[in-house]
């Protein structure tokens, strides 16, 4: 029960680094991830965040820098040296990616239950009655009723897209999912409840996340730690609580009164 | 009764770069300790810094300087220089916190935020549940409020809620900023009681009361933080 019993890290990063042409995108960020914990990354538009995401999901190889994981059975690998095989397992099975727009991370035109029974079969689950039981359940844990299993999501509400898009990211009990803005685009009381349901969702299932968000809000309520970028440098990270409570860095400290209440 | 807390030579200030980089100094050399079953309580004005300290223990805020040493089962740890997951996992077993306000969390009812430091402790469910009803009673918490968000009720209720929060786990180190501020005496003398368990069970124990009887009666030692401020040393 208690939070990272493990002491191994799950993610490495060292030195990531990606350039667009002669613009920096994210510049020199290292950080450890430890299974169950959860990062979230902040900071004003065109900051490098989502390059970053983009560079620990494999999704665009970084310039310079290494980032190696954990693998299940427990060796460490550098993740730009794997085959292109391995690499798509583990983006079909170890890993989730939550995107802010759910149309690119679900398939529009086939059923919900075969968005989530999908990632299923590419775990290798044949059996067509577990796959839509288990889809039926998932459905019902992101609060989805199960008469609409068999509708497409372009039927759905942007709040149900994004909490199908959830499912079929977990449903393959992922170690570690990324996320870019999951609540961005919704309206205040949707995200509210789509925010409670990821807080119980990682807390139950013990994810690794690294979330991004331009919300600290967001922050606050998921993450343990937060990490703050500007011009694609991290300028300050730590306990979540306490870089929002007490920031240290003039950005960060405009960051954190340009709001309310957080 | 053996130390459970130690802070050494410990300072405090804030830089405030959107105010042209003004440094507001809070505190300097605190110096003190608390044993297993005791209370100390930080007294001082306003704005001495006694919130500050609570916070600095709970790694809520920045310690700048000295050492802020903590028994943790066999092992002590320095939160100044604690990693993020450390401290955390400090705050899951070791050192409890009850704020001045509750921090809501949406869609959450109250008996799951009273019963989840408990159950995070590994406590089952119900249990945990149990156990955080017959705290909301005591602390005379209307029933039918028990199921509801606490977001919506009065400050009072919410404050009863954030103290059976607090008190509801064991912890051997527990913080409390200024728990009695909105209750009425007899729920102050329910938090009295309370607070007599937990000295009883050997937990160290650090307040901020600004109620005069509350504080007669809980606290073994009045640390006046005023002693250790910046301007004072300076
Ligand atoms: N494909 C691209 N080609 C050229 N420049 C890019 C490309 N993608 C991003 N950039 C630039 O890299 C920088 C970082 O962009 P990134 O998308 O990572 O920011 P972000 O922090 O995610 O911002 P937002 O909050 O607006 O999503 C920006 O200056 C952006 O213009
Ligand atoms: N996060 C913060 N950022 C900047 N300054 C702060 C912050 N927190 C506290 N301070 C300042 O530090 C000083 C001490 O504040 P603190 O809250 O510790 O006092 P206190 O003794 O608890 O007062 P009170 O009895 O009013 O609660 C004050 O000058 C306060 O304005
Ligand atoms: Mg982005
Ligand atoms: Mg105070």
């Amino acid at each position: 029960m208690n939070a990272f019993p493990t002491t191994d890290p799950l993610l490495q990063v060292h030195n990531v680094t990606r350039y667009y042409g002669d613009r920096i995108g994210c510049a020199d960020v290292s950080f450890d991830l430890w299974p169950g914990e959860v990062l979230a990354i902040v900071g004003e538009s065109g900051s490098g965040k989502t390059t970053l995401l983009n560079c620990l999901s494999t999704r665009l190889a970084p310039t310079a820098g290494a980032i190696e994981y954990r693998m299940r059975d427990g060796t460490m690998r550098n993740l730009y040296q794997l085959t292109e095989a391995e690499r798509r397992l583990l983006m079909r099975t170890d890993w989730g990616f939550v995107h802010q727009n759910a149309a690119e991370g679900l398939r529009m035109n086939v059923s919900a239950g075969a968005n989530v029974g999908e990632r299923l079969m590419a775990v290798g689950e044949r059996h067509y009655g577990n796959i839509r039981s288990t889809a039926d359940d998932w459905m019902g844990r992101v609060e989805i009723d199960s008469d609409r299993i068999d509708d497409d999501p372009r039927s759905f509400s942007g709040g149900m897209r994004q909490r199908l898009q959830i499912a079929r990211n977990l449903v393959t009990r992922p170690r570690l999912v990324f996320m870019d803005e999951p609540t961005g685009g919704l309206d205040v009381s949707v995200q509210a409840r789509l925010l409670d349901l990821l807080r119980r969702l990682v807390a139950d299932l013990g994810l690794s996340v690294v979330i991004v968000t331009h919300d600290l809000a967001v922050a606050r309520l998921l993450s343990h730690r937060i990490m703050v970028m500007r011009h694609g440098n991290v300028i300050e990270s730590g306990l979540t609580d306490q870089v929002l409570d007490d920031p240290r860095e003039p950005y960060t400290q405009l960051l954190v009164s340009s709001i309310l209440q957080v | 009764m053996p130390v459970r807390l130690y802070l050494n030579n410990v300072g405090k200030s804030f830089t405030m770069h959107l105010q042209g980089g003004t440094v507001i100094p809070v505190v300097e050399k605190v110096e003190f300790s608390v044993n297993a079953g005791e209370c100390v309580v930080l007294g001082g004005p306003s704005g001495a810094g006694k919130s500050s300290i609570l916070k600095m223990i709970y790694g809520n805020y920045r310690c700048d300087e000295g050492q802020i040493l903590v028994t943790a089962g066999d092992e002590i740890v320095n939160i100044a220089s604690a990693e993020p997951r450390k401290v955390l996992r400090l705050r899951e077993d070791t050192i409890g916190y009850v704020s001045q306000f509750l921090r809501t969390i949406p869609r959450v009812s109250a008996e799951d935020v009273v019963a989840e430091p408990l159950i995070a402790q590994g406590t089952s469910e119900e249990e945990g549940v149990d156990k955080a009803r017959s705290l909301l009673s005591r602390l005379n918490v209307p029933e039918r409020l028990w199921t509801l968000p606490p977001a919506t009720f009065s400050g009072g209720e919410q404050q009863r809620v954030n103290i059976a929060r607090g008190f509801i786990a064991h912890y051997p180190i527990l913080l409390l900023d200024e728990p009695t501020a909105s209750l009425d005496a007899a729920n102050r003398a329910v938090v009295v009681r309370l607070v007599e368990e937990k000295k009883a069970q050997g937990v160290a124990m650090v307040g901020i009361l600004h109620d005069q009887d509350v504080r007669e009666q809980i606290a073994d030692r009045i640390i006046d933080v005023t002693g250790f401020s910046a301007e004072a040393a300076a």
